[in-house]
């Protein structure tokens, strides 16, 4: 699904990521982990095209195609989607209005009251209050708050790969658990994940098939959810 | 009539769809240039009482005496003596949309106007240059005594109404486009609603300018009795003309106890007239005075409705977006005159600045001693779109008065980077997020207005927003 190669970042002139190699199969599950500042979630936003973080070199495929040029919007119509660490807030556009033409946009027909339903369903779902479904995207929304909406848009949009950016910062562990349990479900219809995150908490709830360790813009382990629980014992000291 | 340059790239703007001429007839054309023999001839053409023609020469030496203003836009390019006073057409107000001459009968069916009326109004006005062309009250309405006619036909059927109230909200001396509307003004509407009323459904007024180097000076006279509602619209456009207009208005309404009045307007003058006009409400008590004002054509609008709270618990309010394009500069606000206790206002100020358009908040807050209790809240938001174009908030505060509460917010912003990301991870085009950010943005006015309004004003932002994000 997706494969990237010797891939080089740099942002603002500083070299970020130093030579990523890493895949992802079809419905596979990756848990990309590391400490603060190693270069994770400078990947998801490569990945999705975020242009702030220029690609020096190397080579990002998704199926089977190269995508290292292509516009945020451009990848997202094929299938890659992130649910962001910081969501911002929109004024004045709802989630529906967002999603209506965002699914108007990929070709789709989409009747804005089916789609008001759908969203009131995973709402519901996600254990989101129907008031903050109607109001600005994430304006006045609590950091749990936000959270549960991306995964919502996700549920709705159906990325091929889904791309967790810490998902878990700012959750109690009901929420949590409902968000890993409504990924699971995701994944197990043929979507891939790739879950960025520094604790081991999350992956309790969503078991990854792969774990990859990043540090300083390098990978510097992979391996089966073992590493989880080396982690969880001895940190991320054990990579100095 | 002013000396821009580049007008050949204005006329071919598909960004307006109101830009062609109509063939029409006129049975009065004056001269360019203004005298006091054509104020003259403007008051007999029109059979007017002496008192009207008294103030007509009144106003006419004000505007004389007076100087242009130095503040706000740059009006140094307007030739005074380029433009046509009084621009009359042949036919007289048709009272049945059959009657309309089909020329101008097809430019409001482009506008909407004859379809608009069928559904969601309840009366229209439709003046083309100097007068109403066309007029309609729902019969209901006019059985309750309701009142909506020309001021011409106004100042005709009830001169001491006329008499009472004209030039009393806004002195001749108001300003020197105050005074120049006041020498020569011809058409606007003149309403009346009965005490008790609620007028329901909205009634338009659209105003056009159809002949090139025209002005356009209607004055509209509005009298809300107490504790009636009502609701005013009016649109204006102009045909894409080479050389400039102007449109130098003045409304006047009145809002009697417990009355509630809105007055909306979506402006989209092509992108040469210049637009001066002055609105002021004298709002009584416990009564509510509303201004929706949307501006998004002209070269240069200065416009700053105002309401003087009268009363005790009167309440104004001014809700306005103004979209500032390539050659434009919309400088526009709002003014608060508290003079009794109690007394509420606020005002929402949102622009928007495009392509080296210019953008200018001018506003004032004035509570005089005595006004205990009052509040007033001014919220400014600009957005400025790219690195060319300019936002500028010039507020004023004059409060005399301990017992009282001020809130002043203003944000200037750029789209937001993240914002735009966010909306294209998701599989939106650029343009089309830029889109939605500035509709967003404008929500809270657009939501204001009437519906087929809000429409067309979120459809002329998307043509705007066309090829504007690389």
């Amino acid at each position: 699904m997706l494969k990237i190669q010797k891939l080089r970042v740099k942002i603002e002139g500083k070299e970020i990521l130093k030579g990523i190699d890493l895949e992802i199969d079809e419905g596979e599950v990756l848990a990309l982990m590391g400490p603060n500042g190693s270069g994770k979630s400078s990947l998801a936003n490569t990945l999705i095209g975020n242009s702030k973080f220029e690609v020096e070199s190397g080579e990002i495929m998704f199926v089977g195609k190269k995508i290292n040029g292509l516009k945020p919007d451009e990848r997202a119509k094929l299938g890659i989607l992130m649910s962001f660490q910081y969501p911002v807030a929109i004024s004045g556009v709802t989630v529906r209005e967002m999603l209506l033409a965002s699914l108007r946009g990929r070709g789709l027909t989409v009747s804005a009251l089916e789609l008001k339903k759908q969203i009131a369903e995973e709402g519901e779902r996600l254990h989101i209050e129907g008031h903050l479904l109607t109001r600005s995207i994430n304006e006045g929304f609590s950091g749990g708050e936000k959270k549960k909406l991306e995964i919502l848009q996700m549920r709705i949009l159906k990325p091929k790969l889904l791309i967790l950016d810490e998902v878990d910062s700012g959750l109690d562990i009901d929420a949590l658990a409902l968000i890993a349990k409504n990924v699971d479900e995701m994944a197990k219809t043929g979507m891939s994940v790739l879950v960025i995150t520094h604790y081991q908490r999350l992956l309790r709830y969503l078991v990854p098939d792969r774990v990859v360790v990043m540090k300083n813009g390098v990978v510097v382990d992979r391996g089966g959810k073992e590493i989880v629980d080396k982690l969880e014992k001895q940190g991320y000291k054990s990579y100095e | 009539m002013s000396k821009q340059t580049d007008n050949s790239k204005l006329l071919e703007d598909k960004l307006y769809p109101l830009g062609h001429t109509d063939d029409v007839e006129y049975s009065f054309t004056a001269e360019k240039g203004l005298t006091e023999g054509l104020v003259r001839k403007i008051s007999s053409l029109k059979e007017e009482p002496k008192w009207m023609l008294e103030i007509r020469l009144k106003a006419y030496k004000k505007y004389l005496e007076m100087k242009m203003p130095t503040w706000g836009g740059d009006l140094s390019s307007i030739d005074f003596d380029d433009i046509r006073y009084y621009i009359k057409p042949k036919n007289q107000e048709a009272k049945t949309w059959a009657d309309v001459p089909e020329a101008i009968k097809n430019t409001f069916e482009k506008i909407g106007v004859p379809e608009a009326e069928r559904e969601t109004l309840a009366g229209v006005k439709s003046q083309y240059d100097s007068e109403v062309v066309y007029g309609s009250l729902k019969k209901s309405l006019s059985e309750k005594g309701v009142i909506f006619l020309s001021m011409d036909e106004g100042l005709r059927e009830y001169p001491e109404i006329v008499k009472e109230h004209f030039g009393k909200v806004i002195p001749m001396g108001d300003n020197k486009m105050a005074a120049l509307n006041t020498a020569v003004w011809s058409g606007g509407s003149f309403v009346y609603v009965p005490k008790n009323v609620d007028v329901g459904l909205p009634l338009q007024a659209y105003f056009r300018i159809n002949t090139e180097r025209a002005g356009q000076f209607e004055r509209t006279l509005i009298i809300a009795e107490e504790d009636s509602k009502m609701h005013y619209i009016e649109g204006c456009s102009a045909p894409s003309f080479s050389s400039a207009s102007l449109h130098a208005a003045v409304v006047e309404i009145y809002v009697k106890k417990n009355a509630k009045v809105q007055y909306s307007t979506v402006q989209n003058w092509f992108k040469n007239v210049y637009n001066l006009v002055t609105k002021r409400a004298k709002v009584m008590e416990n009564a509510e005075m509303r201004w929706v004002d949307g501006n998004l054509g002209s070269h240069l609008t200065m416009k700053y409705p105002s309401c003087i709270l009268a009363g005790r618990k009167a309440h104004g309010e001014v809700l306005s977006i103004a979209w500032a394009g390539e050659g434009q500069h919309q400088d526009t606000g709002a003014k608060m005159i508290h003079l009794a206790p109690e007394t509420t206002s606020q005002i929402i100020s949102k622009s928007i600045s495009k392509n080296g358009g210019r953008a200018t908040y001018r506003g004032m807050v004035h509570m005089v001693p005595g006004t205990w209790g009052s509040r007033s809240k001014v919220v400014c938001d600009a957005l400025i779109l790219d690195e060319k174009s300019r936002s500028d908030t010039y507020p004023v505060n004059k409060i005399q008065e301990n017992e009282v509460v001020l809130e002043h917010e203003a944000t200037v912003s750029r789209i937001g980077e993240e914002q735009l990301l966010y909306l294209m991870s998701r599989g939106i085009k650029a343009e089309e997020a830029s889109t939605m950010i500035v509709n967003g943005f404008m929500e809270p006015v657009v939501k204001e207005i009437p519906l087929e309004y809000a429409v067309e004003m979120n459809r002329l932002v998307g043509l705007e927003m066309e090829g504007s994000v690389g």
